[in-house]
């Protein structure tokens, strides 16, 4: 079953994104973040002009994508929009919300503005609501110096469960290593433990209510405390998109080996 | 006790002051949070626009700009130094 | 299965708590893990604020870049678009050659080189050099951190047309391509408001008309001679159409977020970002890849079709007048009735492609040529135009025409992708074309007032 999911979510990354994989064995990383964190220095320097663009489906924010290797493994790096949190308000915050949940990329890396940490933890705090395979990208690193700003990453580190790396991009400095973690990551030798966020009583309340009633719709596919916040949210089309979410809907099921 | 709490767009320029209730809505309420206009923020009032309006505050270390309609929603408490 | 679910808070203040719990960790976190030497102050950003948004230096400043990045890109502009043309042309003259040795037919010669190679060579030679010099200086504003704060300046103006001040970092981007102008709208990210910005980009007069405007403005002072005082007068002239393409501007994105876009949502924030050093490097690279040669890709897309069409058009003859001529003739009481004549408009319905080739065309078709040919000299254009019964009424119609008509076919598409929506890429031909129509129709109406 494993091997038919994994084709056809590959199938499903192609048809609603247009993102083509040119041989099974890429691997997809997702790269979030705040506007003006540097995100797209990352993946510029990361990719190169080895760049795709076109719009997202249905949406017109633009997409982008491209490749880069590391140890002989080929990564595709998706550039979602730049927001400032993943409840959806706008198309960018659907989109980025969607893909993370959704499409299952085998890393999210989210890069955060070591001068502004609080502002930009929120969406991390988010993310690792969704997705257990999150790496913390600390850039701009330069910037905080001169404000003389000082981060404790190893710290970072372990209060949020997981793994964290400080890079200053336009520089190119700690690419290497966010390359090696990305890596590690991806091949399962570093297991990131994501730390929840705790909420106050009434809400965990009704977390707990809502989570049976939707345990056995999402199948251990997405977290289903997430998926309990956002209805609590007010978002109940979250049901509906999972249900009819492509990813499965190419005869996931029905094709198992 | 609404009545000490005063709308952001009337705080002068310099002064810092506490968010203490959002009067914005719907998706403007749901943007203002994700900026991080929440409850006991500090938030400092840095400049006008050379028309009057918007206004740029300080906020968790960015500098975002609000029009007034938006600024008028925001109740604050201003911090006396 | 909602509905036998209830609970006690609102969605509002689920978010509320939400958020606020979120926010609440992420200042436990902050607080653990950062450090500060002394008291954070971006002094120096402050102190460029304190300059660049000031009521004494910011308006000053801002007209002052924009005028400088206009004046690099048309002075920069000239010889590249020379050498590009000469380089091109010279290549039409190889490929003519090449088809005369293979005895190609001379229909396919004409369709293929005359027509759709010249248009295509044509849209390149004029669109190239300018679009790769005002992208990367803009690229380099928006890269410094500049743009946010030009659309904090005029906000307030924009606010109230119903707009966003990011609109005035669209309509700048339009003065360079109205392509690019649409695109760029994606910065605002208010649903309504962007549409008003995408909507109405057409009203600023990109770098394909400006050639237009100028020379149809000098002929109009009558600058016979190059003498400083006609050309100032010339150069008035189009800072007043300008300034007439943003009053309609503010004009329609009034309208259009009081009527039919008046239930879209929207909302006002903007981020002042700290300045940054910008990359040169990538700033070329990108903005080349990203905008120029994406513009220039769907320019040459649509001018190779609309070229071949116009040939045909210009060389299929009915009768003994060709099939232009006969659609001229058609459009001709129309066209008078607006102060225009049948030629005229003819020429800028097949501009469609690029409003670069629109003079051309008029002359094509007024010296019954049958491919588009280009004139030099300001007087020439001036004999001939007055010999086909040109006024100052018609210069006027004309240049007011082009500043307010349809946009290109390549502002159409990008729009129709832009939005997703044919109906959007409809509305954005109607709008102005409406607005071009009954403008020239007054100012028809007003001149036969008094002549």
């Amino acid at each position: 079953m494993g091997l038919t999911c994994n084709a056809c979510k590959r199938k499903a990354m192609q048809d609603t994104y247009h993102i083509k994989k040119s041989n099974p064995n890429q691997m997809i990383i997702a790269l979030a973040g705040n506007p003006n964190t540097g995100k797209s220095t990352i993946f510029n320097e990361l990719t190169g002009l080895k760049q795709h663009t076109g719009n997202w489906p249905g949406k017109t924010v633009t997409n982008a994508w491209g490749i880069f290797k590391h140890k002989n493994q080929e990564f595709i790096l998706v550039d979602l929009p730049g927001t400032y949190s993943l409840f959806p308000n706008s198309a960018e915050e659907e989109i980025a919300r969607d893909f993370i949940c959704f499409s299952k990329p085998d890393a999210t890396v989210i890069v955060v503005d070591a001068s502004c940490l609080e502002r930009n933890l929120n969406l991390v705090l988010q993310i690792i609501e969704i997705t257990h395979t999150v790496i913390l990208c600390v850039n701009l690193l330069d910037e905080a110096r001169r404000k003389k700003i000082k981060v404790d990453l190893e710290k970072l580190s372990v209060e949020l469960g997981i793994p964290v790396v400080g890079t200053i991009a336009r520089d190119k400095k700690g690419l290497e290593d966010l390359k090696d973690i990305i890596y590690k990551v991806c091949s399962k030798k570093i297991i990131p433990h994501p730390k929840m966020t705790t909420y106050p009583k009434e809400i965990e309340d009704e977390i707990q209510k809502l989570i049976p009633m939707i345990e056995p719709l999402v199948k251990n596919k997405i977290n289903p405390r997430w998926v309990a916040l956002q209805m609590l949210d007010g978002d109940l089309k979250i049901l509906e998109k999972i249900t009819n979410y492509p990813n499965c809907k190419g005869g996931c099921h029905d094709v198992r080996l | 006790m609404y009545e000490k709490y005063i709308p952001l767009h009337q705080v002068h320029i310099g002064k810092t002051c506490i968010i203490k209730e959002l009067k914005a809505t719907g998706s403007q309420r749901r943007r203002l949070l994700d900026l991080g206009f929440t409850q006991d923020t500090p938030i400092t009032v840095i400049r006008r626009s050379p028309l009057g309006d918007p206004t740029a505050y300080l906020i968790k270390k960015s500098i975002i700009a609000l029009r007034q309609e938006e600024a008028s929603k925001i109740l604050v408490e201003i911090i006396r130094n | 299965m909602m509905s036998d679910y209830s609970h006690t808070l609102s969605a509002d203040q689920f978010r509320d708590h939400i958020v606020t719990s979120l926010y609440k960790r992420a200042k436990e976190i902050e607080e653990a893990v950062v450090t500060y030497s002394k008291e954070n102050k971006s002094t120096l950003d402050d102190k460029i604020d304190s300059i660049l948004t000031s009521r004494l230096f910011g308006f000053p400043i801002m007209l002052l870049i924009l005028a400088l990045i206009f004046w690099i890109t048309i002075v920069g502009a000239n010889f590249p678009s020379k050498i590009l043309a000469d380089l091109l042309f010279s290549l039409e003259d190889k490929l003519t050659e090449l088809f005369i040795n293979f005895n190609a037919p001379s229909r396919l010669h004409g369709i293929v080189i005359l027509g759709m190679y010249r248009t295509a060579a044509w849209v390149i030679s004029v669109m190239l050099p300018p679009m790769a010099i005002f992208f990367p200086c803009f690229t380099l504003l928006e890269d410094l951190g500049y743009l946010p704060r030009v659309a904090f300046n005029l906000d307030r103006i924009f606010k109230k047309a119903g707009a966003h001040g990011k609109q005035a970092l669209t309509m700048a981007m339009g003065f360079g391509c109205n392509a690019a102008g649409v695109i760029s709208s994606r910065i605002i990210d208010s649903p309504r408001e962007r549409l008003i910005a995408i909507l109405t980009n057409n009203f600023v007069p990109c770098n394909g008309r400006f050639p237009t405007l100028i020379a149809i403005s000098m002929i109009l002072i009558g600058a016979s001679s190059d003498s400083l005082l006609n050309s100032l007068f010339a150069s008035g002239l189009v800072v007043l159409l300008i300034l007439l393409g943003i009053a309609m501007t503010f004009l329609i994105s009034f309208i259009a977020s009081k009527s039919f876009l008046k239930g879209t949502p929207s909302r006002f924030s903007l981020e002042l970002p700290p300045y940054r050093k910008p990359q040169i490097g990538k700033i070329i690279i990108r903005s080349i890849f990203d905008r120029t040669l994406f513009v220039l890709g769907r320019a040459v897309a649509v001018a190779l079709p609309a070229g071949a069409i116009t040939w045909l058009l210009a060389n299929i003859s009915i009768g003994n007048t060709t099939i232009l001529n006969h659609i001229a003739n058609f459009l001709d009481p129309f066209a008078l009735w607006i102060g225009l004549d049948g030629v005229i408009l003819l020429a800028f319905f097949l501009g469609l492609p690029a409003n670069e080739i629109v003079l051309p065309i008029i002359f094509m078709i007024y010296l019954s040529t049958g491919s588009m040919i280009e004139i030099d000299s300001i007087e020439e254009m001036r004999q001939l135009f007055l010999a086909k019964g040109w006024t100052h009424l018609t210069c006027l119609n004309v240049m007011l025409f082009s500043l307010l008509h349809f946009p290109c076919g390549t502002t159409l598409w990008t729009i129709k992708k832009e939005t997703q929506s044919v109906k959007w890429a409809l509305a954005s031909f109607i709008i102005p074309t409406l607005t071009a129509i009954l403008i020239c129709f007054i100012s028809t109406q007003i001149a036969s007032l008094f002549f």
